[in-house]
């Protein structure tokens, strides 16, 4: 587990981050979301024992990083968002001098090389030198020397970032693979980048925690609005579209019933709901005796969620 | 210190591999080989004398190429982000620095190591001994040992390379300048700057003429110390930052 307590960071007279406080499970994948300068990268070099905090205290692991921090690096792998290449170096030879600086034998190395190179994909460009690679092999690069050692905490800054969009699909493949064994801490400003690979959010906005909890919990900390659109037919009646609207008006939590519109032989609506309530919505159009030709479920926009979260116009600007 | 042992061979590799580190080797020998040539072994002179001359020109290798091969060190680091590597494994700053240190030594002793026919050539053609040679090569070795960490020092406080090398250089100029300039004050002053030159008490006075003093030793070794201690802190402190 990781947990933070009132973590603050000066740079100079300048508060960069702070104080926050939160707390990691094991197992968990949590990204770090916020604006450009929210204080992300900070938190994750504090959290890898790259920068020491000027106030407040972090665990890692049960092990207080300010006071050994060299415990925790052997548990953390770090990706920043540059990655921490010697360019000259061919591939395999900069994986392995990574592992040894994370103290693994010659036999571990020999053992896990294998492994790394087969998980980063990066068997075909083994032997190059890191100078004659792609970004996206870059990247992979940096991500392999940061799991050589099999660390348990995986920390990446930014892992998609100058990716082209195949390159961003195969970095989210790995990462998934990554989940799997890895507490994996992960920051970025792109919202659907954090909502498709993390289990928790943390939004940061001018270094303080702004929100924290899954995508949906941070929409329903907001009293946010889930959006039902459900498409009906009625069989016979005059005034179909009233008796429809009738009918889903009087359904628990739902707020608000749109103006429908024509669609595929009935009629549209847009529900507004405070919660995910499409069963009721089918079950109250079977027992009206009405067809349900369409029903859809769209939760509130993470986007929408974060800009409210790290204050609107500032961050839609 | 088994981490200073990797990072010693990846620095040395380094050196050995890369272009730069064998330019300045060769440039170092070339000038070198041109003074020995037209200084040291013009007229007719004592053996010993051209073996003087020899170290006096010789000592401008450990002088100069200390901040050369020294400059890139840490900067480098940094501006290629690649000291986030070194600062997030478990190691701590003072193995970072040494097995830099090392590596850097070492190559300089390569290059003094191929300038070693200059002296054998005065031996064979003249009367002097395998210990006045030694004597001379370890100053050489202190010196650059000693202007290996000021140009370390440098390194650490900034991400410029270039910054690195003319902070370096300027460092080193002051440190070889101390004796020219005491001579101009009164004491205890002039004493206390006499005694911290660079150049010309210990070695020019000491090591070149052949004599082996204790304090010139210890000198050059705590100006080492120093310095290294100074990088040491200054990676620290930039945690702190």
């Amino acid at each position: 587990m990781i947990r933070a307590t009132k973590l603050s960071k000066f740079y100079g007279g300048k508060r960069a981050l702070g104080p926050v406080s939160f707390e990691i499970a094991d197992g968990e994948t949590v990204g770090f979301l916020g604006l450009n300068g929210a204080g992300k990268t900070t938190a994750l070099r504090i959290l890898a024992s790259d920068l020491r905090p000027s106030s407040g205290s972090i665990e890692v692991g049960g092990v207080d990083a300010v006071a050994d921090p060299h415990a925790v690096r052997k548990r953390i792998g770090f990706l920043p968002e540059n990655p921490p290449l010697y360019t000259e170096m061919p591939v395999s030879d900069y994986i392995r001098f990574a592992g040894e600086l994370r103290g693994m034998t010659s036999a571990e190395l020999k053992k896990r090389l294998g492994e790394v190179l087969d998980i980063a994909d990066l068997n075909d460009v083994a032997n190059d030198p890191i100078d004659t690679l792609s970004h996206g092999f870059r990247q992979r690069v940096g991500l392999a020397q940061a799991i050589i050692h099999n660390p348990q905490f995986l920390i990446l800054d930014e892992p998609t970032r100058g990716l082209d969009p195949v390159q961003i699909v195969e970095m989210r493949n790995l990462i998934h693979d990554l989940k799997q064994n890895h507490t994996v801490l992960i920051s970025s400003h792109i919202l659907t980048e954090i909502s498709q690979t993390c289990d928790r959010l943390l939004v940061l906005d001018k270094g303080k925690l702004v929100g924290s909890g899954s995508e949906t919990e941070l929409s329903k900390h907001e009293g946010d609005i889930g959006q039902i659109t459900v498409t009906v037919r009625a069989p016979s009646g005059d005034d179909p579209k009233s008796a429809i609207t009738k009918v889903l008006a009087a359904i628990a939590n739902v707020t608000k019933v749109g103006e429908p519109y024509e669609q595929g032989g009935g009629f549209t609506f847009s529900l507004s709901t405070s919660k995910d309530v499409r069963a009721d919505v089918s079950r109250a159009i079977v027992e009206a005796k009405l067809d349900l030709l369409k029903l859809d479920y769209a939760r509130s926009e993470l986007e929408n969620t974060f800009i409210r979260l790290v204050g609107g116009a500032d961050a839609s600007n | 210190m088994r981490a200073t042992s990797i990072i010693y061979k990846r620095e040395l590799g380094r050196y050995l591999r890369s272009p730069i580190g064998w330019i300045i080797a060769a440039a170092a020998l070339l000038v070198e080989g041109i003074l020995f040539q037209s200084q040291a072994l013009s007229g007719e002179q004592l053996s010993a004398i051209v073996l003087e001359r020899y170290f006096y020109y010789a000592s401008g290798i450990p002088t100069f190429c200390g901040v050369l091969l020294a400059f890139r060190l840490l900067a480098e680091e940094r501006q290629n982000h690649s000291m986030v590597l070194l600062k997030t494994s478990p190691i701590r700053d003072t193995e970072i620095i040494l097995g830099k240190f090392f590596a850097a030594l070492t190559f300089m002793t390569i290059i003094f190591v191929l300038s070693i026919y200059m002296p054998l050539l005065v031996k064979v053609n003249g009367k002097i001994t395998f210990a006045q040679i030694f004597v001379g090569y370890f100053g050489m070795f202190l010196l650059g040992s000693a202007t290996l960490a000021i140009g370390i020092f440098a390194s650490s406080l900034t991400r410029h390379q270039i910054v690195a090398a003319l902070l370096g250089a300027v460092f080193v100029l002051i440190m070889c300048m101390l004796f020219p300039l005491a001579k101009r004050l009164d004491s205890p002053v002039r004493d206390v700057l006499e005694q911290v030159d660079l150049w010309w008490i210990h070695f020019q006075n000491g090591f070149m003429r052949g004599i082996l003093n204790l304090k010139d030793v210890i000198y050059y070794l705590a100006v080492t110390y120093f310095f290294l201690l100074l990088a040491v802190k200054t990676l620290e402190a930039k945690r702190w930052q």
